[in-house]
């Protein structure tokens, strides 16, 4: 039971195997590019894959010789935009797909009815989609494709086109009628992952970069792109005793939860909180060192984030201004080792 | 010819101001914009002032003016029908799905489009004629087209349907697939998807698609006269009454260019009305 695919686009240098079980949310996460959209693709129907095949609920969707048409997978997609039929009403849209499945037009649009009370636009019925916001039109969308009662529904960037202000109440929104649904969200927010998802995949390159459940990805990223969106630090590299050493030759003191063997693939990881900045290399320290050209300033309220490649500090304001940052400048980064976290990749 | 804008009126410019994001046109260019336009309506103000007003109602109400105009008038609808029904699914394949040969087959659908009527009406004459490719079968039926009526809708339909191809095409191209796409997964079938999504979503293109055929049905003269000749109350449409009525009486003649020059004038206007688009 679930849902279950395996295929490979060679076009599109695709090739992704991942499974979910009933009733699960998985948010697929990834750089642009990624293979985000060809996976939605795949599951509604839309693209043929050179090879592989997907099962939902025991029921073959493709397969080395079969295909099964959009329309009879019982997989929804819900598009970026809303994409709502300009032609028709707020309630015929909703309509849509019990009319198509054979209710009859009063039946259609008693459940449409329901659907839309489901989404919180009960008022919007009577309206046409150009008369709608983005964040209404997104919530109609979602009325739509749940009068669908699909088997699975699949979620492209849900909240990407909808404004700041709207989009806590449409996520609030989705959690509810997203709970106990088969359903794949993409997106590139971790916030929305979190969420909403109970289960996250990692898409880079058209590969799996990693999986797992929500928390574990946030906690203890495998991927660089999944430890940028989770805002840490995150140092790749071989293990050694006490920490490791990176491509570059920089060694980490970091503290493992179980002492690792030296010789293995392992992450560190650090929050940008516990990095200090240093205009000259502190004697004598216990910390982690590391030299760094500062590449980015970028402010969030009292604090700066300051970036430099790949890793970065957290620090204030005044501290930026006491040590006269800007992009270029030569500085030391420093962090404890009983901040850095350890574990094998 | 073969863009894949549909084929209507420009889009209308109701102030002289420039758009937004567009730095303005030198001024020269709009003199001979003028003079272009100039050439269009100037032959048709000098039809204007040759009516003979006095004589006007008596001689567009002749027999021969009411027969002709009739049998435009139901030629040509009959011609739009057969348009619609036989260029949409046309249209549909040319813009919705990819085969090998796609593009010699666009070409060769807007052929009517530059071929001479006259060469169009001898092609349908050797088809559908007595001794076409086709006579001898539809003797056996007990079917005779050339010069008929329906050797009239068949002369209009052949030139008018790239019309409604080329139009209808645009609209589809413009429209894109993504809205199909949602409905597939909204479980509705192809048919379905045609039926509720696609068609009216381009509807306008359509509709601008059949006036225009209508008008070019309408308009017809060449195609018609060799296939289907000149008689009176069965072939002898608008166009050809005008040519014939030239050489006796040039009053009756111009009074009816007239009534074909309003009803092209209600036409386009009614084309460039349906022409706006339906998805902002």
């Amino acid at each position: 039971m679930g849902f279950a695919l395996e295929a490979a686009v060679h076009a599109r240098r695709f090739d992704v195997a991942l499974s979910m079980g009933d009733g699960e949310t998985l948010a697929v996460l990834g750089p642009n590019g990624a293979g985000k959209s060809t996976l939605l693709a795949l599951a509604a129907g839309l693209l043929r894959a050179d090879t592989g095949s997907a099962e939902l609920d025991g029921r073959s969707l493709f397969g080395p010789r079969s295909f099964l048409p959009p329309h009879r997978r019982g997989v929804c997609l819900l598009p970026q935009e809303p994409l709502l039929f300009p032609h028709l009403s707020v309630l015929d849209n909703v309509a849509f797909a019990p009319r198509s499945a054979g209710e009859s037009r009063a039946a259609s649009r008693a459940s449409a009815r329901g659907w839309l009370a489901e989404v919180e636009a009960s008022e919007l019925a009577d309206k046409r989609p150009g008369q709608l916001s983005g964040g209404q039109a997104q919530r109609v969308a979602v009325a739509r494709a749940l009068a669908a009662r699909p088997s699975l529904l699949l979620l492209d960037e849900p909240l990407a086109s909808i404004d700041a202000a709207a989009a806590p109440g449409l996520r609030r929104m989705l959690r509810r009628v997203l709970a106990g649904r088969n359903a794949v969200i993409v997106t590139h927010d971790l916030l929305d992952a979190l969420i909403l998802a109970d289960t996250v995949t990692v898409l880079e390159e058209g590969r799996v970069a990693e999986a797992g459940s929500t928390q574990s990805v946030v906690e203890r990223p495998r991927s660089s792109f999944a430890a940028g969106l989770a805002g840490l630090n995150f140092v790749p590299g071989t293990s050694v005793p006490s920490g490791l050493v990176d491509a570059a030759g920089r060694r980490l003191e970091a503290v493992s939860e179980n002492p690792l063997p030296a010789g293995i693939p392992a992450a560190a990881v650090f929050s940008p909180r516990a990095v200090s900045v240093f205009p000259v290399a502190p004697a004598g320290s216990p910390r982690n060192v590391l030299r760094v050209s500062v590449t980015d300033l970028e402010p969030h309220g009292e604090f700066v984030t300051v970036r430099a490649g790949h890793l970065s500090a957290e620090i204030s304001t005044s501290a930026v201004a006491e040590l006269d940052l800007v992009p270029g400048s030569e500085v030391w980064f420093t962090v404890k080792a009983t901040a850095v976290t350890l574990y094998p990749l | 010819m073969t863009g894949t804008r549909p084929l209507t009126a420009p889009d209308r410019v109701r102030s002289p101001k420039p758009r937004v994001g567009f730095p303005g046109l030198p001024p020269w260019l709009f003199l001979v914009a003028a003079l272009g336009a100039l050439f269009i309506l100037l032959p048709l103000a000098a039809v204007v002032t040759r009516v003979d007003w006095a004589r006007f109602p008596e001689l567009v109400t002749s027999e021969s003016s009411i027969a002709a105009l009739k049998l435009s008038l139901t030629t040509s609808a009959a011609a739009t029908a057969l348009c619609i029904v036989a260029g949409t699914p046309m249209a549909l394949v040319l813009a919705r799905s990819a085969f090998p040969g796609q593009q010699v087959l666009r070409a060769l659908v807007l052929l009517p489009l530059v071929l001479p009527p006259v060469v169009g009406g001898i092609a349908l004459l050797y088809t559908f004629g007595r001794q076409g490719l086709l006579g001898g079968t539809l003797r056996a039926l007990g079917v005779e087209i050339a010069f008929s009526t329906t050797a009239v809708v068949l002369a209009q339909t052949f030139v008018a349907l790239p019309f409604l191809v080329l139009s209808l095409e645009g609209a589809l191209r413009s429209a894109g697939g993504r809205y199909e796409a949602v409905a597939a997964t909204l479980g509705a079938s192809p048919t379905t998807v045609l039926r509720r999504v696609t068609i009216p979503l381009v509807l306008p293109g359509l509709l601008s698609g059949a006036v225009l055929s209508f008008a070019r049905a309408l308009g017809e003269f060449g195609a018609t006269l060799t296939f289907a000749g000149s008689l009176q109350g069965v072939t002898r449409t608008l166009p050809l009454e005008i040519y014939l009525q030239r050489e006796t009486d040039p009053d009756a003649a111009v009074a009816l260019s007239l009534v074909l020059v309003a009803v092209a004038v209600l036409v386009v206007g009614l084309a460039h009305r349906s022409s706006a688009p339906a998805v902002p």
